[in-house]
This record gives structure tokens, sequence and C-alpha cells, in this order.
């Protein structure tokens, strides 16, 4: 390589170099604007804004979905499986919404430490595989669960 | 002496001539447009119809064999077009000038494609068409960036300056490359996690591996295709004053 291609090569690598030490600084520094949502620890911990709107995300807990009004409102438990906040909801809920299934939503707290939505969204997870392998899946999980 | 072998330095740098380049090529299309059409015409087949339903999204999920390559042939683009970059302005290399800017506008077609596919499987199945989170943000940029390079080239009438000022443009853009990647591990996401690459094995059902994986070579072969056939285009407008260009002409008509 003669010597003023090696220089270019070494002004090119210390350009992406100083770019990339740029964007990480900046990424940093903005982390918390770019997490999507709270978790729910975060959220019964009082990080999450009080007035403001936020967003909540975490796992349906399995058998907490209630209709207790017979109505379109629903009330449903989320976790991160450490801390429980409880969402009420009213409205029409996603396709993938359903009892251990991520969902994210869109609210605010209310004074009983209710987070009352205004939107839910499901959070679908990287898992595909056909219902044959699923069910298979789900059998030794619920022996064990009885073995308890 | 060089670490490259002789004969691959030899095709290296026949290939950088470009009436080299551009005879091999022609020879070369066919038999990439036949590959291409059987990986293809088997990926689609193999996807739609073969491949087992899902246990929690039914039949909507078969969009990742449109929307994963072309989410993958997004970043791999933009990569080679940065490398491309990186050597046209260290060697000053025509071809790989050529070579930089036909990529950019597949690139942003495949872009578009993986936005507007995910955006059609997220109604249903998030139940909004966008969200403003970091995988699908990073995203969007990236498809700025794509449309900065195209017409960044277009703004500037020389075309070999045009060509220096685009690559340093594209290799500033490829820090977004890794964040695009990442942003889903990095940060709270409602994009999901990757499924397919990751240091664990896939958690995705091997009978739906497959066919993700034969359309993700099928679009490499298009990409091939349609990046070589861009990049004929452009040397012949390149060269058309030298003599090459002249007696090919003369030889068609």
């Amino acid at each position: 390589m003669t010597p003023v291609r090696r220089q270019r090569l070494i002004l090119i690598l210390l350009m992406v170099a100083g770019v990339g030490t740029a964007a990480t600084f900046a990424l940093n520094s903005f982390n918390d604007n770019l997490m999507y949502f709270f978790s729910t620890t975060e959220v019964a911990e009082g990080q999450a804004p009080k007035e403001a709107k936020f967003r909540l995300g975490g796992m349906v807990v399995e058998g907490s979905i209630s209709r207790p009004n017979d109505g379109i409102m629903v009330r449903f438990d989320l976790t991160d499986f450490s801390k429980v906040v409880t969402v009420e909801y009213t409205g029409i809920l996603p396709d993938l919404f359903r009892e251990g299934q991520g969902i994210v939503a869109n609210g605010r707290l209310n004074k009983g430490g209710v987070f009352v939505a205004e939107e839910v969204l499901a959070k679908h997870d990287e898992n595909y595989m056909p219902p044959e392998v699923a069910d298979s899946l789900k059998k030794p999980a619920q022996q064990a669960k009885m073995g308890k | 002496m060089s670490i490259v072998p002789a004969p691959i330095l030899r095709f290296y740098h026949r290939m950088a001539s470009p009436p080299h380049f551009y005879s091999f090529t022609d020879k070369l299309l066919p038999w990439l447009i036949a590959i291409f059409l059987l990986l293809l015409a088997y990926g689609l087949y193999a996807g739609l119809y073969l491949a087992p339903t899902d246990y929690q999204q039914g039949d909507s999920y078969r969009i990742i064999y449109l929307h994963v390559p072309a989410a993958w042939m997004s970043l791999f683009i933009y990569v080679i077009m940065a490398m491309a970059g990186a050597i046209s302005l260290i060697w000053r290399m025509k071809i790989a000038e050529v070579v930089m800017i036909s990529s950019a506008p597949i690139g942003a077609s495949f872009t578009f494609v993986a936005l507007v596919t995910g955006s059609l499987w997220g109604k249903p199945m998030w139940g909004t068409w966008w969200v403003w989170d970091a995988r699908l943000t990073s995203e969007l940029i990236l498809l700025f960036l794509y449309l900065g390079v195209i017409s960044l080239y277009g703004a500037i009438e020389d075309k070999r300056t045009a060509a220096r000022a685009v690559a340093i443009l594209a290799l500033v853009g490829v820090v977004n490359i890794p964040i695009i990647h990442y942003s889903v591990q990095w940060w709270n996401t409602l994009h999901q996690g990757p499924t397919v690459s990751k240091m664990d094995k896939p958690s995705i059902h091997v009978d739906m591996l497959i066919p993700l994986l034969v359309m993700a070579v099928a679009f490499k072969f298009y990409y091939a295709i349609a990046m070589l056939q861009t990049a004929k285009v452009e040397i012949l407008k390149r060269e058309q004053n030298t003599q090459w260009v002249k007696k090919l002409l003369e030889a068609k008509t």
C-alpha cells in the first residue's frame, strides 16, 4: 500500500471511530428517552412520571383478566416477574392480547396506583412454532406445576 | 509478497477495469437470474404453502418471508455500499464508485419494503401501524440515509467528485447499522428481539426457518442482479467517450 493510500485509510478509520464515539455518547445521554416503555418495577418504585402520560410494558398475569362492570372495560395485572401493576382499559384489544402475553399500554396512573390505559399494544415475542409444538411444550410445564 | 493468492489478486485487478467488468457481468447475469428464480420459486412455495402455521399468529406470520429478508438486505446493502465507498476513497477505483452508487436505490427499496411489510403486520398483531420505538425509528433513519446518498450523488455534476462526497456520507451513516441491529437489546422496544441471528439456537421451528433462509439467499441474488444491471448502465454512461464503448455500440447496431 502506498503512503498516500495508507494515509487515506487511516483518515477513514479515524472518521468512522470518531462518529462512532460521538454516537455512543449521544445515545448514552438519551438512554432514558429511547426506552419505549417503563417496566412494572420502575412504576411500583415510583420512577415513572406521576402526572404525565407514559407507556407501561409487562406480561399479563395468568388468571388476572376480569371485566368488573360487564362492559368493555377490562382490568388485568401486568408483571415483570418482580412487581405487579393493575391496568384498566376501555376499548378493543389487539389479536395477540391474552394471558401470559407481553403488552405495552399507554396511559397514566390514577390516585389509587391503578394504570388507566388509553391504548393497549401487544408485544410479540421472538418465538415461532407450529401449534403442535407449542402444545407439546406446554405439557411438561403443566406437569411440573402439578408436581408442586 | 501479498497475503492474497495470485489468481484472486489478478481477478480483482482485471475487474477494476470497466471493459472487463462489463463483459464479465454480461456473461454472469443469466446464471444469477436462473438461480434467483429457482430460489424465489422454492422459497415462496415453501414459505407460503409448505411451512406450518404459527401457534399464536396463524397465517399472519408468513409476512416474515418478505419482511425479515428485506430488513436483512437493507443492512447488508448498506455495509456493501460503505465498503465500496471506502475502497473508492482509498484506491480511487472507478468500479467501486459504480458499485456503491448502484447499490443505493436497491437498498432504499428493501428498506421501504421492510418498513411497509412491518407496518402491515403491526396493525393486526400489535394493534398499531407505527410506533416510535428504537428499532422502527433507526430503520426509518436508514431509509433517509439511502435517500440522502441518492440525492447527493444527483446534486453534484462531476460524477467522480459526487462519488467521493457520497462515499463519506455512506461511511458516516454506517454507525447506524449496529444501532439498528442491537436496538432491540439495548432498549425496551415494541419490536421483538432477534429470532435467528443470535448466539443461542434460533427460536423458530426448523420447518419455518428453512424457507426463511432460502428467501434470504434469493434476495441476495436479486440484489446482485439488480446492482450489476444498474452498474452496467452507469459504466456505459461514464465511459461513453471511450473506444471500447463506441465499439460495443457499433457491434450492437
